[in-house]
């Protein structure tokens, strides 16, 4: 019963991941396809790793996954940022 | 059809949608575009490589993905940084 | 079902691989090839997860997808004229190049056919594990490196600092990046002290699991190009003189290791037995040192300030200002 919440846990972070990717290539300018980026890295990893921890069982191989997780959220906060930053200041230059 | 032949299928997809957004890397008319591809490939790399932790039951792939995800933010500041002039 | 999904992984990775690698040297304009090498290093790190190769992905990940991105986005930016004009060989040239690859893969697929067929196959594999215990080891790819082709990794080490030498020869550093913001800043305060922890965690654990100097070299180099993005022209690394102790440092740990044990056992680098765990664990955080050093150096690019030559007979700057 578990294995089967999980495995469909995974599967929706991937339909995430599916949307990141169809955003990427379809919407019009870098800023809206930054906002499509960060739906694959939140919630279509986020939602992975928590089907991946229900699948192998133990406290400590999910709080590793949570850090990986929470690694490429603060990096990719803080990239994503960056990024626009860098695409303003071009557009206004 | 057993648990590890549906994970299975979930990477196959996962590679799928990847190969899909690798295509603004061949479109995007500017850097940044391009490199916002990478990003994606970057964390469907860290996904891809977790799974890859199950499927083949290799537990050092989350410290793979763990370097992934850190050097993925180093490579990203450097396509953002300028030089002491600006750019 | 699970053979036929498993093929089909195979196919499509490869697929990709090659495409990436084809996209990535067809490339009109050197932005687009740049962010396809980058996208080739990371695909390839997936490979090896995939060929149960966690070392490898390990290095791929740090060198191959991160370090070479930092490098060649930060010659693009240096050289935006090169970057436009992109530089390619085209007629009949390109059709030379293009039959002469073709030749050489034919070559490889003959080759590795024929190997595969050999009757009496010696399994390096087996061999290796049944000398493991003896290692001081418990991780294949360490006891390789370190201990059985122990010779091999030190001519490695002699190779990366010919190459920095090499890379030092050509001219002045790169400019410096302007001081970071607080955006960036923010990134490097938790970012950089991470990079470290992890390359020591590294380091530590290549002796029981993938792990080992090149990877923990390689995270200690991309801390060092972090701080130099945020405005630091050193890179944190520090003078001058301790840079260069530091760069021979995996050499001389070898060398130090090797004319004892030559002293003592007539044999360059046969470790003594129970001492092997703790010699290969020395030497590799010496090697790692050194490996950092050089490729946060390669990154810097150029000779950075305050390596002038001594036949000029100013001090180094930095030197000055510490004294």
């Amino acid at each position: 019963m578990l294995d089967l919440f999980g495995i469909s846990l995974i599967f929706i972070g991937i339909g995430f991941y599916a949307a990141g990717s169809i955003g990427l290539l379809r919407l019009p300018d870098i800023y809206s396809r930054l906002h499509a980026l960060t739906k694959a890295d939140n919630l279509g990893l986020g939602i992975l790793c928590a089907g991946l921890a229900l699948l192998n069982g133990g406290l400590l191989y999910a709080m590793k996954l949570l850090l990986v997780w929470l690694l490429v959220l603060a990096a990719s906060a803080t990239t994503s940022h960056m990024i626009a930053q860098q695409a303003l200041r071009r557009e206004t230059n | 059809m057993t648990l590890s032949d549906s994970i299975l299928i979930a990477t196959l997809l996962l590679l799928i949608t990847q190969v899909f957004g690798l295509l603004r890397a061949v479109l995007g008319p500017s850097l940044q575009d391009r490199m916002l591809s990478v990003q994606l490939l970057g964390t469907g790399g860290v996904a891809l490589l977790l799974l890859l932790a199950t499927l083949l039951s290799v537990p050092a792939l989350i410290d793979v993905a763990l370097v992934l995800a850190l050097l993925a933010a180093v490579a990203a500041a450097a396509l953002t940084r300028r030089g002491k002039d600006g750019a | 079902m699970g053979i036929q999904l498993w093929l089909m992984l195979d196919l499509v990775l490869s697929g990709l691989a090659l495409g990436l690698g084809w996209a990535a040297v067809s490339s009109r304009d050197s932005q687009r090839s740049v962010v396809f090498f980058i996208a080739f290093g990371l695909l390839l790190a997936i490979i090896w997860a995939r060929l149960n190769a966690p070392d490898l992905a390990l290095a791929e990940a740090a060198i191959g997808a991160g370090l070479s991105g930092v490098l060649l986005l930060s010659a693009l930016r240096d050289e935006p004229a090169a970057a436009a004009a992109g530089d390619m060989i085209r007629g009949p040239k390109a059709l030379l190049v293009t039959l002469l690859s073709l030749a050489l893969t034919a070559l490889f697929a003959w080759v590795l056919l024929q190997t595969l067929d050999v009757a009496d196959k010696v399994r390096m594999a087996d061999q290796i594990a049944a000398q493991l215990p003896n290692s001081g080891v418990t991780n294949p790819v360490t006891a390789v490196l370190l201990n059985f082709r122990a010779y091999d990794t030190l001519l490695e080490l002699a190779v990366l600092l010919a190459a920095v030498l090499g890379i030092q020869a050509l001219g002045p550093a790169r400019p410096p990046y302007r001081a970071a913001g607080p955006l960036l800043g923010g990134l490097i305060r938790w970012l950089v002290p991470l990079l470290i922890l992890t390359a020591g965690y590294l380091l530590w654990a290549g002796a029981h699991a993938p792990g080992g100097a090149f990877q923990a070299g390689a995270l200690l180099a991309a801390a060092a190009v972090m701080l130099r993005l945020g405005g630091d022209p050193d890179a944190g690394l520090p003078r001058p003189r301790v840079q260069r102790l530091l760069l021979v440092a995996g050499i001389a740990g070898f060398l130090l290791v090797g004319i004892v044990t030559t002293a003592i056992y007539q044999s360059f680098l046969n470790y003594p037995d129970g001492w092997s765990g703790g010699l290969i664990l020395l030497i590799e955080t010496a090697a790692t040192l050194a490996i950092a050093t050089t490729l946060a150096l390669a990154c810097i690019g150029g000779r950075p300030a305050g390596w002038e030559p001594a036949e000029s007979g100013a001090v180094p700057t930095r030197q000055r200002e510490s004294k």
